[in-house]
């Protein structure tokens, strides 16, 4: 009889096995379908397992619904501007191949979410704005959107998530999902320690261990929350901007496998409405609202002229968001805070040229902004008697996040589209190791480093502004390319280079250092042969934020810090074997602290290495305060050995495939 | 603003197959205290990590009592304020109470389509094997939004 601590052992073997149920796995599921008809047809009859640690009706980081789908290319636009927008946004340096391949293929996924249910605003032949109910044209046959913004346009997108993993569940079948289930750890090849064998993880309900074996794996479980110390600490932590489940598992357990992480210096810090994070978006954009110090200057006027610091970054018509960060901070550590979002002379303006019904109408849609996907910022409204027409908000810059689908680009290096120019092979520069593939293309899209590990969504690096319509769309790319691989290895029988006895022993370690040791002390929480959970992610989050550009320095730091950081992170790595779970619930929480941890290094390992400081406004090494473009103009990347638990950093050349200069002119 | 569970209305979804906070929670909070030894209410469910509550809301969107409320973040927001949703299969309704008595109500829509009704292979075309490693996908352009770009811009190829 299984029970805590003794778990039963479900063995299972599939050909392709999907990790995460979020915008990515949603769109393999989808896409995974008709391609297991034709294959079967073919004589391979793949078998097929989706894991989810929650449910996949609101799991990832469409939990809580959208405001708006932020990737739209339309056609009036070319995939190539979106490469350059996207390059240019995260300071020049992003897979060309990768952003382009995106672009061409994401519209096909916004109009299928339109097709299944979701409302997508319109505007009419007079201009004016409606919900996405009214049954205007749709996109597919050329309704026209509401953008707020060039690249975004507005839904009634509640349940966005509800509708998406709706149809993909359908496409799956409900035998081919388990949901409650968290993979904690890929296992490598026997006979091929480059190739992946399969995954291991437990449910969070029932004493079951679970062991699937597969010949590819699709790693998309979003990116990385609360590796940083929070602004808020008490209650209000868990209202991180990013979801707090996203705990860097996609980038750990990659690493851990042997996988290339790229950019994983890069963060994003996204400037919100204080203390509930809400969009600022549509705010900018679509109600054209300005941003400004305590004294109604407004910033990006203001300190215009140093943008010109950072050429040719600064100077495209959007500058680069971190940059945007940059002018902004300067007027927070000079003493003329709060930033104001001026929202009372936005909804003025507008309102002077609407009718009584259109301005209710705009209230609602202020409203509704928050409501699809911050509903916190709309608490923190009503608490604190905000009618945003009546009084303005402040805006703050958060703590840190790691992700590779947002307004940020750290991830794992995956293979590009083979038909946009991509370098196809490199001068191996110094010390790239020589196991690793050279060019941006190994065969098969999506598709780390690892054979048969492929990633999506948060997890493909070196691209970023993919965002939920353009995870689905990478999630739908990585899913055809896994059929190809395993038509194209159909003799390939995977081996687990460990054995099952030794996993059990692993993941459940946490679970042995309670029951072992839990009656030594009275109190449950203080017992010195083991550390909660919760402690450890302190502990963390304390060494991040003072010492790897947190909020606590200004988002500042230099060599000697970062050498302080080190050492108490390999601390934090050898005590995270003496964690406790006296539950199955703490368990989860065990082993996302963990993989916060080697996401953690490998951030800091990597912001060590860069000798420069390539984000201004998202961090800056003050002993290299400057953007180096003769040096640094390139891809940091990063491999870990899982035996001596290290990371080794290496420089791989960047190129452009698209013409950036046409952003200058 | 953690969620909170009223003792008055949560009946454990005794009547369900499985407790539908439980079965939804993103971040797995929602527990069942089944004997009341944890909570001392029996049978009804409560937030387990409060702290590490994101306010998706999904546990009460979900609930079919109707139980489940979010008090705003206390180290943060005044108290008095609610912000309550109640979510059909169209539309969701807000109602929300300022600090200072203010009320407002909203409702959006959510889908245009019945739940449930999602055809996901319907009227579409079967993948061709030998299209399985070129650009599109299965049904390739069947959504008239694949954007094949001017070849001019690729400078590299």
């Amino acid at each position: 009889m299984a029970e805590f601590g003794n778990p039963e052992v479900v063995e299972e073997e599939v050909d392709i096995l999907l990790i995460g149920g979020g915008m990515a796995c949603c769109g393999a599921g989808y896409e995974l379908g008709p391609w297991l008809e034709a294959a079967k047809a073919a004589g391979h009859d793949l078998k097929v397992k989706l894991v989810d640690k929650a449910a996949m009706d609101r799991s990832g980081a469409v939990a809580q619904g959208l405001s708006a789908i932020n990737t739209y290319i339309g056609p009036e636009q070319d995939p190539a501007d979106y490469a350059r927008m996207v390059s240019n946004d995260l300071m020049g340096i992003t897979r060309d191949d990768l952003a382009y391949d995106l672009g061409r293929h994401v519209d096909e996924s916004v109009h299928l979410f339109e097709e299944w249910g979701l409302p997508i605003w319109k505007t009419d032949e007079n201009g004016e704005r409606h919900d996405g109910s009214k049954g205007l044209t749709s996109l597919k046959d050329g309704g026209k959107p509401v953008r707020s913004g060039k690249w975004q346009i507005m839904i009634n997108g509640e349940s966005y998530k509800w509708i998406v993993a709706e149809a993909a569940k359908k496409a799956l079948g409900t035998e081919r999902i388990q949901e409650r289930v968290f993979i904690v750890k890929l296992v490598n090849d026997k006979n091929d320690k480059n190739r992946i064998a399969g995954a291991v993880g437990f449910s969070v309900r029932e004493h079951r261990l679970y062991v699937f074996k597969a010949k590819a794996i699709l790693l998309a479980a979003g990116g990385c929350v609360n590796i940083f110390r929070p602004r808020s600490v008490g209650e209000g932590q868990g209202r991180a901007w990013y979801p707090v489940w996203n705990a860097g598992s996609t980038y750990a357990m990659a690493a851990e496998a042997g996988a290339e992480l790229t950019m994983m210096e890069n963060r994003f810090v996204p400037t919100r409405f204080k203390d509930g994070y809400g969009p600022v978006g549509a705010w900018f954009l679509l109600f054209k609202s300005q941003a400004t110090n305590a004294y109604g200057e407004t910033y990006m006027t203001r300190n215009k002229e140093m943008l010109d610091d950072y050429p040719p970054y600064g100077q495209a018509a959007v500058p680069a968001s971190c940059l945007r960060n940059h002018l902004m901070l300067k007027e927070m550590r000079e003493g003329r805070g709060p930033i104001w979002m001026d929202t009372v002379t936005a909804l003025g303006k507008l309102r002077e040229t609407l009718s009584p019904r259109e301005v209710k109408h705009l209230e609602a849609e202020a409203w509704e902004d928050f409501l699809d996907m911050c509903i916190g910022q709309c608490g923190i409204w009503a608490g604190e008697n905000i009618e945003p027409e009546k009084k303005n908000s402040e805006l703050m810059p958060t703590e840190p996040y790691l992700l590779g689908s947002h307004s940020g680009c750290c991830g794992i290096w995956t293979s590009g589209p083979e038909d946009v120019g991509a370098p196809t092979e490199e001068a191996l520069g110094e010390g790239i190791p020589e196991h690793l593939p050279s060019g941006w293309n190994w065969g098969y899209r999506g598709m780390t480093t690892v054979s048969g590990l492929f990633t999506a969504g948060d997890g493909v690096g070196a691209s970023g502004h993919k965002f939920s319509s353009g995870s689905h769309t990478e999630g739908r790319l990585a899913a055809k390319a896994m059929v190809k691989y395993c038509i194209d290895n159909a003799d390939l029988t995977p081996e687990l280079d460990t054995s099952v006895e030794d996993l059990i022993e692993e993941i459940y370690r946490p679970v042995r250092n309670f029951l072992e040791h839990k009656d030594y002390s009275t109190a449950i929480d203080v017992n010195p042969n083991y550390i909660t959970p919760r402690m450890l992610q302190f502990r963390l989050q304390k060494a991040m934020d003072e010492y790897v550009a947190g909020v606590a320095t200004y988002y500042t730091t230099n060599e000697h810090m970062l050498e302080i950081a080190e050492q108490k992170l390999a601390d934090l790595k050898e005590d995270a074997l003496k964690m406790r779970a006296k539950d199955l619930h703490e368990l989860l929480r065990a082993w996302e602290n963990y993989h916060r941890i080697i996401t953690a290094e490998a951030h800091m390992k990597h912001i060590q290495f860069r000798e420069e400081s390539r984000y201004p406004g998202f961090y800056y090494r003050m002993d290299k305060n400057f953007v180096d473009e003769e040096n640094w103009k390139c891809f940091v990347n990063s491999v870990y050995d899982k035996e001596t638990k290290t990371f080794t950093c290496f420089k791989r050349a960047h190129k452009d495939l698209v013409d950036k200069s046409k952003l200058f002119k | 603003m953690p969620t909170f569970v009223r003792t008055d209305k949560c009946d454990g979804c005794k009547g369900q197959d499985k407790t539908a906070c439980m079965y939804i929670c993103p971040h797995d909070l929602m527990k069942l205290d089944m004997d009341g030894s944890e909570t001392g209410h029996a049978m009804k469910s409560f937030n387990q990590e409060p702290d590490q509550c994101w306010e998706c809301y999904s546990c009460i969107k979900i609930c079919p009592q109707n139980a489940i409320e979010a008090r705003p973040y206390a180290d943060i927001v005044p108290l008095g304020a609610s912000v309550q949703p109640l979510r059909g299969t169209d539309s969701i309704m807000w109602t929300i109470k300022f600090r200072n008595g203010t009320m407002k109500r909203f409702k959006f829509p959510i889908r245009t389509t019945p739940e449930g009704s999602i055809d996901p292979y319907g009227g579409k075309p079967v993948a061709d094997l030998a299209k399985i490693a070129e650009p599109g996908f299965f049904n390739h352009n069947e959504q008239n939004g694949y954007r094949a770009g001017d070849p001019s811009e690729l400078i590299c190829k």
